[in-house]
C-alpha cells in the first residue's frame, strides 16, 4: 500500500520556453500546482498569461521546458536526444487530462447544451447515450441550467454559455481545469453568475489555473497568485502578499493601471 | 410574320418530356452525391497542411473548371475507352457531371470550413477529440450548414447541365425535345415547353432549399 503522495505536484512546468517567430512570449517560466491549488494569474496583456495556458492544454506548441502533468510528460518526447511532438491521437488523450474554458465561450452552435456536454462524453470517453445524457444533466443543473438542456447556444444568454462551458469542461473529470479570462467577454452584469459557478467548483476540491482580470475575485479564491510581466513570473504568492500592504512598485504600478 | 401556336404535337409527346425530365434529375442526384464526396475531400484537402493534398486539390480545381462541361462529357466519353476503361454513357456522363460537380463544391465546401469558427475546433480538440473526431463532430456539421445557400445554387446548376447528357444521346428532357422538334417542327412550341418543364423543376428544387434552410436555422 502507498498512501496517495500529496507531495508531488499534479502539474509541474519548468523552463517553459514559446515563441512565435522570432518573437518570445514565454522566456522559460516555471510553476508548480498541487492537487486542489487555486492559482490564479495576473499581468497585463502581452505577458504571456493566455499563452501558458495554452501550452499546457497544448493547443500551442512550445520550443522549449517540460509540462509534466500529473506524473507524465505531455506533448513531446525525447527519441535518440531530440525532442519531438507526439502523435495527434497521444495528445488528444492527454488534453483531454485538463479541462478548458475560453474567453470567449466557444459552444458547439449546432447542438444543444446537453449536446455540447455530452459530445466529450460519447466520442472521447465512449459512454452509451443515457449515461453521458445523465452526466450532461448533473453538471448542467451543477449549474445551474437544468431547466435549459434543450437550448441552443443562440438562445443562451452569455454568462449561461459560458455555465455550459464550464459544465462541458468538468463533466469530462479532468484532473486540472484551465479557465482563460472567462469573464472578460460578458456584460459586467452576467459576469457575477459565472464567478459565483467558479466559487462552487473551487469549493468542491478542484485544482485550477486562472487567468483571470478580475483582482477582487482572483483575491478571494486563490490559494496562490502568479504575477506575469514580459514572459516571465515576475513575482508569486499568496493573494495577502501579492495585494497585500508589503507589495513591490511593479505591482503597485500594474495593480493601479488595471483598476478602471 | 405569320406563325400559328400549335402545341398539340407536344402534348402527345408529353409524356417522352416527362420521363426526360425524371432521367436528367435522376443524372443529376447521382452526379451530385458523387461530386458531393468528391467536393468535401477536395476541400479538406484543400486546407489540410500537407502540401501535397493541397496541391492534388488545387490542381484538380483548376483543370476541371477549365474544361467546359461539353467538352468534359465528350473527352470522357471517346477517350476513356480508349485506356481500356469501359463505361455506358450514363455512368460515363454521370462520372463527369460529377466531377465537375466536385470541383465548383470543392470551392463550395472550402469556403464554408473557412467560415468555421477557430474557437469552436479548439474547443472540440480541448475535450479531447482527435483532429479527425473534431472535424467529423463539430467542423462537418457547421460547415454544411453554412454552405446551404451555395450548396442550393450548385445542385441547381448541376441539374440544367444535365442537358449536355443529350450529347451523347442520353435521352433525358433536353434530347427528348430535340426529337419531338425533330417529328413535328414544332420549335417554338417544343422548347417552350421544356423550358417551362425546366422552370418548374428548378423553382422546385429550390423552394425545398429554402425549406431545409428554414428547418435548420442559422447559428
Amino acid at each position: 500500500m502507498t498512501k496517495p503522495d500529496t507531495a508531488r505536484p499534479l502539474l509541474d512546468i519548468r523552463g517553459l520556453k514559446k515563441n512565435f517567430g522570432a518573437v518570445e512570449i514565454l522566456k522559460g517560466v516555471d510553476l508548480s500546482l498541487r492537487p486542489k491549488d487555486v492559482v490564479s494569474i495576473i499581468g497585463s496583456s502581452g505577458s504571456g498569461k493566455t499563452t501558458l495556458l495554452r501550452c499546457v492544454n497544448l493547443l500551442e506548441e512550445f520550443q522549449g521546458g517540460d509540462i509534466i502533468l500529473d506524473g507524465e510528460t505531455i506533448g513531446y518526447k525525447t527519441v535518440g536526444g531530440k525532442r519531438v511532438r507526439l502523435r495527434d491521437a497521444d495528445l488528444s488523450r492527454q488534453r483531454a487530462m485538463t479541462g478548458m474554458v475560453f474567453q470567449s465561450f466557444n459552444l458547439f452552435p449546432h447542438l444543444t447544451a446537453a449536446g455540447n456536454v455530452m459530445l466529450g462524453l460519447r466520442k472521447v470517453k465512449k459512454l452509451g447515450k443515457d449515461e453521458a445524457f445523465a452526466i450532461a444533466e448533473k453538471w448542467l443543473s451543477r449549474v445551474g441550467l437544468g431547466a435549459r438542456l434543450d437550448h441552443y447556444p443562440s438562445q443562451l444568454s452569455g454568462g449561461q454559455q459560458q455555465r455550459v462551458a464550464i459544465a462541458r469542461a468538468l463533466a469530462m473529470n479532468p484532473k486540472l481545469v484551465l479557465l482563460d479570462e472567462v469573464t472578460s467577454a460578458l456584460d459586467p452584469e452576467l459576469v457575477q453568475e459565472v464567478l459565483t459557478t467558479i466559487k462552487g467548483i473551487v469549493d468542491d476540491g478542484a485544482t485550477l489555473l486562472i487567468v483571470t482580470h478580475e483582482m477582487r475575485f482572483a483575491r478571494e479564491v486563490s490559494s496562490r497568485i502568479v504575477f506575469m510581466e514580459q514572459g516571465r513570473i515576475a513575482e508569486e504568492g499568496t493573494p495577502e502578499e501579492i495585494f497585500g500592504e508589503g507589495r513591490s512598485q511593479r505591482l503597485n504600478e500594474f495593480l493601479k493601471s488595471s483598476r478602471h | 410574320m405569320n406563325y400559328t401556336l400549335h402545341f398539340g404535337a407536344v402534348w402527345a409527346s408529353f409524356d417522352h418530356l416527362l420521363s426526360g425530365l425524371a432521367i436528367g434529375l435522376a443524372l443529376a442526384v447521382a452526379a451530385v452525391a458523387v461530386g458531393t464526396v468528391i467536393g468535401l475531400l477536395s476541400a479538406f484537402a484543400s486546407v489540410s497542411r500537407s502540401r501535397l493534398l493541397r496541391g492534388i486539390s488545387g490542381t484538380y480545381v483548376l483543370l476541371i473548371r477549365n474544361i467546359p462541361l461539353l467538352v468534359l462529357v465528350l473527352l470522357v466519353y471517346f477517350a476513356l475507352p480508349a485506356t481500356g476503361i469501359r463505361l455506358d454513357k450514363y455512368e460515363s456522363f454521370i462520372g463527369s457531371l460529377a466531377l465537375y460537380a466536385g470541383a465548383y463544391l470543392t470551392e463550395v465546401f472550402r469556403a464554408g470550413l473557412l467560415s468555421v469558427p477557430k474557437g469552436i475546433v479548439e474547443a472540440g480538440r480541448a475535450i479531447g477529440l482527435t483532429r479527425m473526431q473534431t472535424n467529423i463532430s463539430v467542423v462537418m456539421p457547421v460547415m454544411l450548414r453554412n454552405s446551404l445557400p451555395s450548396l442550393g445554387n450548385t445542385f441547381i446548376g448541376m441539374f440544367k447541365d444535365s442537358s449536355i447528357a443529350a450529347a451523347i444521346a442520353i435521352p433525358e428532357l433536353t434530347f427528348e425535345a430535340r426529337k419531338i422538334n425533330v417529328d413535328t417542327f414544332r420549335v417554338v412550341e417544343t422548347w417552350t415547353v421544356a423550358s417551362g418543364l425546366y422552370i418548374a423543376a428548378c423553382f422546385t428544387i429550390a423552394a425545398l432549399l429554402r425549406m431545409l434552410e428554414r428547418r435548420f436555422p442559422k447559428f
